[in-house]
């Protein structure tokens, strides 16, 4: 991935072809979210971008309460990926009230009002 | 805050205006107001500060705004925005231009026309990059995903949060200047409008107009003025994230931290503590904060807040005033903590005034549960 650009571009490339990209710190192998210049944990300034496996769990939720001619009740929640990130998300293909705290899930890319997000669906059986 | 700041500050006027509904008043007119209130609390003039500290929702340097507003040119300014904590932290930095001469008389301020202006909740901040297209409601979705995490782990119940609000209310009930006075029952609180799961509105703080204003003057010259000194005995500031995303243990905040060197600075714990002002914004933050602060322990704030222990008549006194969910919330509640604490120090609180109060804790929160500042405040005997 090209590496003369800003971290949080290389990112968006990434959902724009479908992909979600992760920063891995070499020095001390912790996997950052979001995107930056600098490990966080370690303060290390090498970073190498890794396409994410997808898996996820779900750490914390809730429904925001819409009324349904605006659109309805909808979820955000936050997901934490298997390599140890976690990020806002929400949870499709369930309704909000059947997402719960430590829902497998998968994350994928898809879109909201027309821009690539990383989104989440239970993880099928 | 070192320990050789501990008492070497005072607060000698606090003062407060537009309480509720403002109408046709600025922002800017109501923190003037609050001000002036404050200053005629400590027989000062507008003439007589030279240390300025406020931070406002409007603008993008308020603190000068606020400079012109008032006509004065302060010495010393400190605008740092680091939400509604902000003005708990400005205990410290006012206590550290007072010291180092860099002013004589601080004066810290804030005002809010948000009710009457716009109806809603005002947040000065525009949604992070990797959290706005998701669409939360900003701040009560982060709340809300706090409260559903702490009921996950701690078997914390709607009935125990609802409590909270029920407490603030039953103060709010005895405090003429409260906004929100009505009857106000567990069962009115579950049964309010959902708006993010698991909080009712009646789980939020209300949306009011007012301002607030604190002076202050150090230690040496406090005894020099109309009202009995607040001394500041201990303040501490801790940080642990800006987005919610990164806030590491949802059940455990920042207020940990500072509560321990706040309390170390001014040398007493929780169980001396007489008064009890924490920034409620939502009901779990009350018992986030009294868990982080070492009232209670961790996981049994829900326990805690059951029953009426934190309500007129029980045994910890918090929000004596009715709180941000009661009393007033015109967008950051914190500089309310430091009054309120303030006037039941002094005797002269508005509501219900608890008897010999020494020590209060002052507890500023800011952004989503993002900066936590702890104050503890003493009578003259205290220091
Ligand atoms: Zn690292």
């Amino acid at each position: 991935m090209p590496e003369n650009q800003g971290p949080d571009k290389t990112f968006r490339d990434g959902l724009a072809e479908g992909q979600i990209n992760l920063q891995q710190c070499n020095d001390c192998k912790k996997f950052i979210f979001f995107p930056r210049v600098l490990c966080p944990h370690c303060k290390g300034r090498s970073l190498t971008w890794h396409p994410a496996s997808g898996g996820g769990i779900v750490h914390t939720t809730t429904t925001v309460r819409r009324k349904p001619e605006r659109g309805g009740d909808y979820n955000v929640c936050m997901v934490e990926l298997a390599e140890g990130v976690r990020m806002m998300s929400r949870v499709d293909e369930i309704s909000p009230a059947e997402v719960t705290i430590g829902l497998p899930v998968t994350a994928f890319v898809g879109e909201i009002d027309g821009v690539p997000a990383v989104l989440c669906k239970p993880v099928e059986d | 805050m070192g320990d050789q700041l501990r008492g070497k500050s005072a607060i000698v006027g606090v003062g407060h205006a537009g309480f509720g509904e403002a109408p046709g008043f600025s922002a800017y007119d109501i923190m003037a107001q609050s001000a002036l209130a404050a200053l005629d609390d400590a027989g000062l003039k507008l003439s007589d500060v030279d240390g300025l500290f406020c931070t406002m929702m409007e603008d993008a340097m308020p603190v000068l705004m606020a400079a012109e507003y008032l006509g004065i040119q302060p010495r010393y300014v400190d605008g740092t925005m680091t939400g509604g904590s902000s003005f708990v932290n400005y205990l410290t930095s006012a206590t550290l231009a007072l010291q180092a001469g860099l002013c004589d008389v601080a004066l810290i301020c804030y005002g809010s026309n948000q009710r009457t202006a716009s109806g809603r909740l005002v947040t000065a901040s525009k949604l992070p990059p990797y959290e706005g297209l998701y669409n939360p409601r900003y701040p009560i979705s982060a709340y809300a995903m706090a409260a559903a995490r702490h009921m996950y782990e701690y078997g914390t119940t709607r009935e125990q949060l609802a409590d909270v609000a029920v407490a603030a209310r039953a103060w709010a009930q005895h405090n003429p200047e409260a906004f929100e006075r009505g009857a106000l029952t567990r069962e009115d609180v579950l049964g309010a409008r959902m708006v993010g799961d698991p909080l009712t509105t009646r789980d939020c703080c209300l949306v009011t107009d007012g301002g607030g204003a604190i002076v202050m003057v150090r230690a040496d010259r406090a005894r020099d003025f109309p009202k009995a000194p607040v001394y500041v005995l201990g303040a501490a500031a801790a940080s642990s994230h800006r987005q919610i995303s990164q806030m590491q243990d949802f059940t455990v905040t920042a207020a940990r931290d500072s509560g321990k060197r706040a309390f170390a600075m001014a040398g007493v714990t929780p169980g001396d503590i007489d008064v009890v002002e924490l920034y409620d914004a939502f009901t779990i933050n009350t018992i986030l904060f009294l868990e982080d602060l070492g009232f209670c322990a961790k996981g049994e704030g829900g326990g805690f807040v059951a029953d009426g222990r934190i309500a007129p008549g029980g045994a910890l006194p918090v929000n004596t005033n009715g709180g941000g969910l009661s009393c007033v919330h015109p967008g950051m509640y914190g500089i309310f903590t430091v009054i309120e604490a303030a006037r039941q120090i002094r005797g002269d609180a508005p509501g219900l005034q608890q008897d010999n109060v020494e020590l209060a804790l002052a507890h500023g929160n800011g952004g989503v549960l993002s900066s936590q500042v702890t104050a503890i405040l003493g009578a003259a005997s205290t220091v």
